[in-house]
């Protein structure tokens, strides 16, 4: 501890005189970078919350007028807003449950001794590094319906993945689930490694069935590690953007970051957009504190 | 391991290992796809069925990295003659384009995007990994009032969806003029970034022994003498492997940069698929960008193998 090296210290001592004391370097080493954080992050977020109450248009040079909640009524009033709110919904729930069941079925596969496991595990964590708009541009001409791989591959014919619109969404959820799985896999196989070996073994002795020791050992223990990677996989499908946006324009695929998008930067509707953003982040902030909750339940068992 | 369970373990373990391999090879399919696609002749990237043996070519590399026009015959000998030799690439592969009306040589965009997307990735991560390294020692070594809460601050705003930031941000860089340039992006990507290079600093600051500073601080250094000559060096590895998922962030980075700029600044990100809807779109060419781009990363990959975990969750879990 900070103090307790300063007790230590003689404070007649040429260290403690020269130089700046402790207090000095802890402000000037922390302060910065709250304050930057404030100034790029938070203050930014005031500005537009007062844009958000009223009709505001950044392509106009009209004044903003004052509207009070006019904004936030009309937008939860919004039929077309809600269909957005239950696109998102359903791509996280297909993409994460997905990226799930691979990165947990292929950890399983990975946790044992595996000739060249290391280079193995880095080759499956590559997808995870890559950006995710470019990641999207060249899915495109792997789903293209005439000469793309996954139909040829698939035996598919000439199937319509991006531009059908009740497949579209599930494509861009398949393009997620590749490239996301590994991440669920890394966080999975650190979980799994933890494990320790003589509750296997003890359960080896017991005669238990692999399905029992998967269920009752592998799983209970893996599950608040597991957790982290949905928390984290959610919060970040909740936000998507970049692979929608590029895979498709279908309507069926307008999760609620392209809506706002489109809101702020095409239709140039800023002050209801601001209004937009101020719901979408309290329903972000109201998930995570919902995973939260969870995570510390499941860490208490 | 019992006796018994041996013969059963290992045909299990064969069993895991063809999953694994068969695994492997879906995953990496399609990057393996968007690579050889960069290397293969126009008529051969969008055949069915697929290309799989070729000869392999850097035409496609050329295309992208100069601006041409189509010419409505195949070059006549004194064109070719004129040729330089990669141009000569392009016109053996039976395309007939020039790089322009009068055929002087024009750079395309790419190779700007490109520059740009290093200059701002580059330093939006010094950046960002210089300040979170002070403020992680900050953190690590001092009491803090209000410790936990100021860190949950900080992860905060790294939750944040870019959209919803970038909707103030746009309207205060257009009052301050900082639209479409690279100090936009750049304060940006540092303000993403730091939270995360605090958060996992902090974990490699908490490793190192503080006894090494009391040591020093006995011997009569200062205490900021204690931490460029003893802790920064011991957080090297650290500091390195923060800097290059830093990297990779704002390399990767794609809704700010699309809403930021749109020329002079514009990054690689919203570039390479702006390309695509324009008219003839050459696969092999797009291919060949992308693997640029991708490039760097799957490099750092290799690199970083040993911290991936730990980076991946913001330092929560180390192994």
């Amino acid at each position: 501890m900070a103090t307790a090296v300063m007790t230590t210290l003689d404070p007649n001592s040429r260290s403690a005189a020269r130089g700046m004391s402790d207090l000095t370097i802890r402000n000037l080493f922390i302060i910065p970078t709250i304050v930057f954080l404030i100034v790029f992050n938070i203050f930014p977020l005031i500005y537009s919350l007062g844009y958000s109450f009223t009709d505001f248009r950044a392509s106009s040079p009209a004044a903003a007028n004052f509207v009070g909640l006019q904004n936030y009524r009309e937008l939860l009033n919004d039929p077309f807003i809600w269909s957005n709110f239950a696109i998102t919904a359903k791509y996280v729930i297909v993409s994460v449950v997905g990226q799930v069941i691979v990165g947990f079925g292929v950890a399983l596969l990975l946790n044992r001794d595996i000739p060249l496991k290391g280079l193995l595990t880095t080759l499956l964590l590559l997808p995870m590094m890559l950006s995710m708009a470019v990641v999207g541009l060249f899915w495109k001409l792997l789903y293209d319906p005439s000469f793309g791989i996954i139909n040829y591959t698939l035996g598919l014919g000439s199937f319509e993945w991006l531009s059908n619109p009740d497949m579209a969404l599930y494509a861009v959820a398949i393009t997620d689930i590749w490239m996301w799985s590994p991440f669920v896999m890394l966080l999975s196989l650190a979980g799994l490694s933890a494990v320790p070996k003589h509750l296997y073994e003890a359960a080896a002795i017991d005669r238990a069935g692999s399905f029992y020791t998967f269920f009752r050992i592998t799983l209970p223990l893996v599950a608040p590690i597991l957790m982290i990677a949905i928390i984290f996989r959610t919060m970040e499908a909740f936000k998507t953007f970049d692979l929608a946006y590029i895979l498709t324009s279908q309507p069926t695929t307008e999760v609620i970051s392209i809506r706002l998008y489109k809101m702020a930067f095409q239709e140039w509707q800023t002050g209801r957009s601001c209004a937009l953003a101020y719901i979408v982040l309290i329903m972000i902030l109201a998930i995570t504190n919902i995973y939260v909750k969870y995570l510390n339940k499941v860490k208490e068992r | 391991m019992a006796a018994v369970t041996t013969s059963t373990e290992r045909s299990l373990n064969k069993l895991a290992i063809v999953g694994v391999l068969i695994v492997t090879m879906i995953f990496l399919a399609p990057i393996y796809w968007i690579a050889s696609t960069a290397f293969k002749p126009r008529n051969l990237a969008t055949t069915i069925p697929p290309t799989v043996v070729f000869q392999p070519e850097i035409s496609p590399f050329v295309k992208l990295f100069t601006k041409r026009s189509q010419l409505r015959t195949a070059p006549t000998p004194e064109q070719y003659a004129a040729a330089p030799w990669w141009e000569r690439l392009v016109f053996d592969g039976g395309e007939k384009v020039v790089r322009s009306g009068r055929g002087e040589v024009q750079w395309s965009g790419y190779p700007n995007r490109f520059m740009n997307s290093l200059i701002v990735a580059i330093t939006s991560t010094v950046l960002a990994v210089g300040m979170g390294t002070f403020t992680a020692y900050g953190f690590s070594r001092f009491k803090i009032k209000g410790e936990q809460d100021l860190l949950f601050f900080i992860l905060s705003t790294r939750m944040l969806p870019p959209v919803v930031v970038a909707i103030p941000m746009f309207l205060m860089y257009r009052v301050v003029g900082l639209n479409d340039t690279h100090w936009g992006l750049i304060i940006l990507y540092t303000a993403f970034n730091l939270s995360f290079s605090v958060w996992l600093m902090k974990g490699f600051m908490d490793e190192i022994p503080k006894e090494y500073e009391e040591a020093a601080l006995v011997d009569g250094y200062t205490r900021m003498e204690a931490f460029f000559k003893i802790v920064l060096p011991e957080a090297a590895t650290g500091i390195a492997a923060t800097a290059v998922f830093c990297f990779i962030t704002a390399w990767n980075e794609y809704a700010f940069a699309l809403i930021m700029t749109n020329r002079r600044a514009q990054t690689a990100p919203p570039f390479i698929p702006s390309q695509v809807g324009s008219g003839l779109s050459d696969w092999t060419v797009i291919a060949a960008g992308t693997f640029l781009f991708l490039l760097p990363v799957a490099i750092f990959t290799f690199l970083l193998r040993n911290h991936l975990l730990r980076g991946m969750s913001f330092g929560a879990i180390r192994k």
